[in-house]
Parts: structure tokens; sequence; C-alpha cells
């Protein structure tokens, strides 16, 4: 095939899928940064104009209620307890899983999954609901079978934080299950035969041969993982609905969302936005810079 | 003397029925609210079957409500959706895979970089371009977008998977007659069937549950999608409990049904590619 025909055909292979999304993610991306530096609100929706870094300036500086550090932290708070919970419990699945003479494991297997497969919606209500004070099935099963006082999960900032977070590991965790279990499976048996021989014990297997071995299918994963729980939400605004109490349970992008689309405030929200994508870009990029370089040899 | 091995089975039988109970027992609720008669999200028992269990809400679902077309509507939009994610990503994670073109290195770090923006980003621009377009209350909207949605991760996912099967295997068929193209449909892609099932789930996932993006464009009540169809049912005063959960267990039930019979596919689909890489 000649170097025009070769060009012809990549091009014909790439193209169609750049040019949805371009317009799909690309222009609205643009049309955001332009938003950003502008004074687009309630009062200026057709003729608004540029006014420079004021937007930036009011995210960061402005006395919102609540705080944008506070939002902020929380954001970090929930990114990296629910990543963990996610990673831990994912990978315990997939190593009991992974045993040879565990039987019944599609059954298992599919249950564990479910979390995953049911649409978020449906989810987030019932797990609302659950949450509710009076007849929740979580507060009915705490003063029924452990005889502790009822939680007031969705009228109290932490504890209504807490739900956001139970529900989102709820969410979460078989994704990294589903993930750890195929590294698993690729990690040559004779690796863990030559360890028997060597005499050595099951955690020097896990440390010295599983942990590392899934790690670079890992690393990608948990980069993901955090970018998507950091955007996430639909947990916090259908679980605490908005927000409640007052505000409290904002993490970034709720807090976004609230102000673009209940108080039109769309410049300030676009610089938000903008800030957001900066700190993951941020993060990802050092990330897995950083897990690269520690990777081991294998 | 209880051996060490069923001592390690039996806690890990112990810890994988725990986790798949907490797993279940969200959605075991949602079958319990749709078996009470009439609205009655809120008792203080925990049976999960009610003792006057019915089936009413079903049968309402079907003959009250225009829950047939929701559904038609939606099956239409995910099957569109899939096809075109399947398409594209195969033929995009190609090229990704195999050639190396200007622009390839930014291309792969521009999809990942896709998934770090705030979906707050995207949805208004979106719908103000939508409606210059005119595309507001047509399918294509909706269709674009969330084959859009989708795209990132299938190309991502079509790419690592490509990348664990030997070029040679294009070389031989090359040297037997085949031009690039051709190498292409016959041999590579049904090798790579685990990602081709991994990008048809995941681009029927993003059509058949989203909510936000249907609710901005699809406007009028007979386009609606299932999702949309749904929160209809929820309201201030009165939302239908009973209609909202039968109506949520029918549009789960396809999908546990999808990821049951995809479920090998789903653990290899998803690392193969990343594994070697």
């Amino acid at each position: 095939m000649n170097r025009t025909q070769h060009k012809l055909f990549v091009a014909f292979l790439v193209l169609p899928a750049f040019i949805i999304l371009f317009a799909v993610v690309v222009y609205p991306f643009i049309y955001n940064v332009i938003v950003s530096f502008s004074n687009m609100n309630l009062r200026h929706i057709k003729d608004w104009r540029i006014i420079g870094f004021q937007q930036y300036v009011k995210v960061f500086t402005e006395p919102t209620q609540p705080d944008f550090y506070v939002v902020f932290f929380k954001t970090i708070i929930w990114t990296v307890v629910n990543l963990t919970f996610h990673v831990v419990i994912g990978v315990f699945l997939a190593l009991l899983l992974n045993q040879k003479d565990v039987k019944g494991k599609p059954v298992f297997r599919t249950m564990l999954i479910l979390p995953w497969a049911i649409p978020q919606y449906i989810v987030l209500l019932t797990w609302r609901g659950m949450f509710n004070y009076e007849y929740g099935s979580i507060n009915l099963m705490i003063t029924k079978y452990l005889n502790l006082p009822a939680v007031e999960w969705l009228k109290s900032p932490t504890e209504a934080f807490l739900a956001c977070i139970l529900t989102n590991v709820w969410l979460g965790f078989p994704f990294m299950m589903v993930i750890a279990l195929g590294a698993l499976q690729s990690i040559p048996h004779e690796l863990y035969e030559a360890a028997d021989i060597d005499g050595a014990s099951w955690w020097h297997k896990l440390t010295r041969i599983t942990l590392p071995l899934i790690r670079p299918v890992m690393i990608p994963a948990i980069t993901l993982g955090t970018v998507w729980t950091f955007n996430n939400l639909n947990i916090v605004w259908l679980v605490s609905n908005a927000g409640e109490p007052s505000d409290q349970t904002h993490i970034l992008v709720s807090f976004v969302y609230k102000a673009a689309f209940n108080l039109y405030r769309f410049g300030y929200a676009a610089a938000l936005s903008m800030v957001i994508f900066a700190i993951l870009l941020v993060f990802s990029l050092t990330f897995m810079k950083k897990a690269r370089a520690t990777e081991a040899a294998y | 003397m209880i051996s060490r091995r069923l001592l390690r089975l039996f806690f890990t039988y112990l810890a994988l029925i725990v986790f798949a109970v907490i797993a279940v027992y969200p959605i075991l609720q949602v079958v319990t609210i749709s078996l009470r008669p009439s609205d009655r999200l809120l008792s203080t028992s925990l049976e999960i079957i009610p003792e006057d269990a019915t089936f009413r809400n079903y049968i309402d679902l079907f003959t009250d409500r225009p829950f047939l077309l929701w559904m038609w509507n939606s099956v239409f939009v995910s099957l569109v959706v899939t096809l075109t994610g399947v398409v594209l990503a195969s033929m995009t994670g190609y090229a990704f895979s195999r050639f190396n073109f200007i622009g390839k290195r930014i291309g792969l770090l521009s999809l990942l970089t896709t998934q770090m923006f705030p979906a707050t980003m995207l949805l208004l621009p979106l719908y103000i371009m939508l409606i210059k377009l005119g595309l507001i209350n047509t399918y294509l909207g909706v269709i674009i977008i969330y084959t859009a949605t989708a795209l990132p991760f299938t190309i991502w996912t079509m790419k690592g998977y490509y990348d664990t099967i030997p070029y040679s295997l294009e070389e031989a068929a090359r040297i037997d007659g085949c031009n690039q193209f051709q190498a292409f449909y016959k041999i590579i892609l049904p090798l790579a069937a685990p990602a081709l099932v991994i990008t048809a789930l995941f681009s029927f996932m993003t059509a058949w549950a989203e909510y936000l993006v249907a609710a901005q464009i699809l406007q009028e009540s007979t386009l609606w999608t299932l999702p949309l169809g749904l929160k209809s049912f929820e309201s201030n005063m009165s939302t239908e409990w009973g209609l909202y959960g039968a109506s949520s267990i029918i549009v789960t039930i396809p999908v546990v049904i999808l990821f049951l019979a995809l479920s090998k596919y789903l653990v290899s689909g998803l690392t193969l590619g990343s594994v070697k890489g």
C-alpha cells in the first residue's frame, strides 16, 4: 500500500471518532474556557463580556458558604477514603476469588458485580431511602439488631458525608475487583511454585509476588478511579439531596453544579470547573509519572 | 485438627458471602418496594417479601403508563449507541495500536484528559450547541453525546487489547494477499472479541442508564427513555414508589442478564490489554 493510501486508511479509521469527540468534548471545553473569563450569569445571560480573571479570583477568595478550601479539602478526603476502600476491598475479594479450590465462583462474581451493573439513579434513590431516619433499613437494623441508637444520617453534615462515602464504596469496589481479578489471572503459576519451593510464607507471596505484579494494571485503574470519584456528582447530589443539610455536604463538583444550574452563575461555575480540571490534570500526570518511575522490574 | 486449608476456605466463603449479601441487599430492597401495595416506601418491617405482596405495580406499569414506549425508546437509543460505539472504537483503537501518525501521542493523552472534565463543564455548552443545531428533542442529539461519552474509555480498551495481538498475524495475512483493511476485518477483529464485548457493554450501559443528558435533550414525553420515565414517578408530594420499584427491577434485569452472559469476557477483556503494556 503506497503512502497516500496508507494515510487515507489511517484517516478513515480515526477521523469519525475524533470528529464526534471534537464536537461533543473539545468544543464545549473551549466554550467553557471562554465563559470562565466572562461575567455570564442570570443578569448577563446574552450580553456577557470578557472580564479577565475576575471569576478565578472569586473562586479562590469569595467568602462563599461553604468556603472553597473547605470544599476542596472535603473532596480530597472523599476521594482518598473512597479509593482506599475500593482498592482494598476489590483486591481482597479478587484474591479470594482467585483461589483454585473455591466453588461457586460465577455466582459470587455475579452477585459482587451487581452494584456496578445496576443503573445509578435507581441505586442512589434506594440508598437514600435506606438512610432515612425512621424507615430506612440501615437505622432499622442498627436499632433492632445492634441495640444502638438510630443515626441522623441525612440531617447532620458528618453523617451525611459518611452516608455518601458508604454508598460510593458500595458502588465502586466491583470495578477494582474485576480489574484485580484480570491482573491476578495473568500471573504465571510457576512464580508461586518457585516461591513454595523456597519456603515462602503466604505473606511473602502476597507482598513480593502478587502485589508488585498487579501494580502495572492497578495504577491506571487507580488513576481513572481517582478522577471518576473526584468528579462524581451523582452520589453527593442524590443521596444528600443537593448538599443538605444547608450546603454542608458538597464536594467540588456538586458545588459547581449548584452554582451553574441553581444559582445561574455561569462564569463562576466555568472558572471553578477549569480549576477542578487543572487539579486533576496535575494529579494524574504526577501520579502516573511517579508510579512508573518506581515500578518494580518484572 | 482443622487443617489450614479448611480454615482458609472457611474464611474465604464467609467473607464472600458477607460481601455478596451487602452487594445484593439494596437491590432486594427495590424488589420489596415493588411488591408492596400502593406506594408504601416506608415501613418498619425488614422483611424482604412483604406480607401483602402483590404484583399490582407491575401490572399498572404496563397498563397505566407508557412504559413499553419508554422501553422501546431506550432499546432503540442504546442499540444504536452500542453499534456506533463498537464500530468507531474498534477502528480508532486499531489505528492507535498499529500506526504512528501526527498527533498520536497527544491523541492518546487527550483521551485520558477528557475523563477529567467535570460533567458541569460540558453540559451547558452542549445544551446551547444542540439548541442551535436543532437537535433538541431528537434522538440524534442524545446518540451523538452518548457515543462520545463512551468513546475515550472504549478506544483505550480496544487499543490496549490490540497491543497484545502480534503484528505478525497481519503480516502473514498481507503475504497471503489481503490488504490492510481485510487483515483488520477478518483476522484481528475476531481475535479482539473480548475487548469488543466490553466496548459493546460499556456503550450500552452509557446509553441505557443515563439520566441527566436525556433530561435536557428529550423534553417531549413521547421521546422519553426509561430513566426519564422513572423520574416521572417521583414528585414532591406523592412519589409513586410502587411503580418506581417495579420499573427499576424491569430496567435492571436486561443489564444483569447481559453482565451474567458476558462475565467471562469482562475480566479478560479489561485487563489483558494493560498487562503486557
